[in-house]
């Protein structure tokens, strides 16, 4: 085996049995694997139609019921009846509605840990990667055979570095470099492989900023997007030895493609609702400037943490109020983040600036529960994804960018640069 | 893999058509039964388009195809119409592993030449895979699968390749 090995390289090898190198096609024991009410029936299905009895690991099988939370009809009730059903036989993790969302729950609640593989049914499973694992989305079928095998075959993906170097100056946000990754970062290039996400830059995020890069980098079109594993690492995990399978580079590992950038010279950002089926325009918010909004939407696996709450009223308080006409949507991404803002008298604050509450999880994000937009309505949006129809109508028209130009547009009632509210 | 044959009419998409055009969300929290979620197929991305697709039809798109959720309802629900092959310069990864799991054949091959309605004709044969574009008389090379997607797609999809094997090998 010649040169050093990429962090994914390195866990794929540990999981693997032999040494690996970018290209090869392994077999790998699977550490855990989650489902969701949206990819979790037809995984059972799947694992039916593969001669399914019993789960090779229970433990690690973690099911969330987070895009129908709670849902609205009775044949929703009956999908996540069945999750129920095969979780009392089988004995697998299930969280139930309210909880909170999957990606969430599976760091919060201690599923993941450096150095090990994960996979999710559901895309935005890359976000392990921030606690320094490698993990990626796959579908029900994938998943259904880590249910019955405890393992999956993978092709090692080439590893994409991003350094980042200086730190974020106020009112810019970690969505911003998401943002930013997507918009110089072609599908073309980034799919089948991992993002890398390094340098002095990389180290001063906190851990829920990483999480918001690694959940993104799967928006990028990436296979992953890992983080080393620090002391803020340990400190979010909070667990005993969190970072004894810790994993870095090797200094002569090999990268298909490097990219650097500096934090100190990024603006907030906005994601264009697409037009046409076209990929959405990542701008400056410059761009669009004054555009009226008639819902701000705080919450999701990429924006629904305390922390991103806590920049969010930042703005509200010093706009001193919400516009009236915008509607104002918070959906803490799980019961611990809800008891936390509940807790320190943000919820109260919130409350009191008018913003809708919601149960913990995806809430309207994919549009399948939650507050849905009306016709030629404009969002703007703490989430990941604006694809048209995304949040249940197709008829509305919804803008991506950071918990404080969200907040900023509820208080002015249009598209607003946070940095002119900043206390 | 078993040679095989596969004739069509191409059916042109543009390119970055994420699973939520292919299948809205929303819809599969009703149902995941792909016959039910047929009849809404690419109805945010142009419902008239996917109303008018035929059994057999070959749907050729724009780099990127698939990309956005992992769902895997936005392959079974183009296999329930009766979809055998989808070509692309590029598909997302979660897609493309989910459409081998399913039997839909996802052939890598630039598209810029195919025009709508197009007689296509795709043939395997020695590791190869070639797109004939019989209207236009032009032929085009898609590129090889991994020969574990090759098993697999052998089998019929990942659920019949388990039940018969009931584990991954050791080694690939």
């Amino acid at each position: 085996m010649t040169g050093g090995a990429t962090i994914t390289e390195k866990i794929l090898s540990a999981h693997c049995g032999r040494e690996c190198r970018a290209g090869e096609s392994v077999v790998c024991k699977v550490d855990a694997a989650m489902a969701s009410d949206g990819s979790a029936p037809m995984a059972i299905d799947y694992f039916n139609k593969m001669g399914g009895k019993t789960l090779a690991e229970p433990k690690s099988i973690v099911f969330a019921l987070d895009h129908y939370s709670p849902p609205d009809n009775p044949a929703t009730v009956a999908l996540q009846d069945r999750m129920r059903d095969f979780t009392a036989k089988q004995g697998n993790v299930l969280y139930e509605i309210g909880a909170g969302i999957s990606h969430q729950l599976m760091i919060e609640r201690g599923h993941v840990r450096p150095g090990q593989l994960v996979v999710g049914a559901d895309s935005h499973s890359v976000q392990y990667g921030a606690a320094n694992v490698f993990s990626t989305g796959v579908g029900s079928s994938d998943l259904a055979a880590v249910m019955l095998t405890g393992k999956l075959w993978f092709r090692v993906p080439e590893s994409i570095r991003i350094t980042m170097t200086g730190a974020l100056n106020p009112g810019v946000d970690a969505k911003d470099i998401a943002l930013e990754i997507n918009r110089i970062l072609d599908p073309a290039d980034a799919s089948y492989r991992a993002l890398e996400f390094s340098g002095d830059g990389a180290a001063s995020l906190k851990f829920e900023e990483r999480m918001l890069l690694s959940n993104m980098s799967t928006d990028a079109g990436a296979k992953a997007g890992v983080f080393a594993a620090d002391a803020v690492t340990d400190a979010y995990l909070h667990g005993a030895d969190t970072l004894q399978g810790a994993v870095v580079a090797d200094e002569d590992a090999t990268y298909a493609l490097e990219l650097e950038i500096d934090l100190s010279s990024l603006t907030p950002r906005l994601a264009r609702p697409p037009v046409d089926g076209a990929a959405a325009e990542i701008v400056g918010i410059e761009m669009d400037i004054g555009q009226p909004v008639d819902m701000a939407y705080l919450g999701t696996c990429t924006g629904g943490r305390r922390s991103d709450f806590e920049r969010a009223l930042k703005i509200l308080r010093a706009g001193g109020r919400k516009d009236p006409r915008v509607q104002l949507i918070v959906t803490p991404a799980s019961d611990q983040v809800y008891g936390d803002i509940a807790g320190n008298g943000m919820l109260a604050e919130f409350i009191k600036f008018g913003a809708l509450i919601m149960t913990p999880g995806c809430g309207s994000c994919c549009g399948t529960c939650g507050t849905i937009p009306g016709n030629e309505k404009v969002v703007i949006s703490a989430a990941n994804r604006n694809f048209t129809g995304r949040m249940g109508n197709a008829k509305a028209r919804v803008f991506l960018a950071s918990p404080e130009a969200c907040a900023a547009a509820a208080v002015t009632g249009k598209i607003t640069d946070p940095r002119t509210l900043l206390p | 893999m078993s040679t095989f044959n596969i004739q069509g009419r191409a059916r042109i998409v543009g390119a970055d058509i994420n699973t939520d055009y292919i299948i809205s969300s929303r819809r599969k929290r009703v149902t995941i039964d792909p016959d039910m979620l047929r009849e809404f197929i690419f109805e945010d991305y142009d419902a008239e388009f996917g109303q008018s697709l035929k059994p057999d039809d070959i749907i050729v798109a724009g780099k990127n195809f698939g990309c956005g959720s992992a769902m895997e309802v936005a392959v079974t629900v183009v296999r329930a119409s009766g979809i055998k092959c989808v070509i692309a310069p590029s598909f997302a990864r979660a897609y493309y592993r989910n459409a081998i799991n399913n039997g839909l054949l996802p052939i890598i091959c630039p598209t810029d030449s195919i025009r709508e309605g197009d007689q296509l004709s795709i043939e395997n044969g020695d590791g190869e895979l070639v797109v004939t574009n019989v209207t236009q008389n032009a032929t085009l090379n898609g590129e090889p699968l991994p020969s574990m997607m090759i098993e697999i797609l052998n089998e019929g999809g990942l659920a019949s390749y388990l039940l018969k094997h009931g584990d991954f090998p050791a080694q690939l």
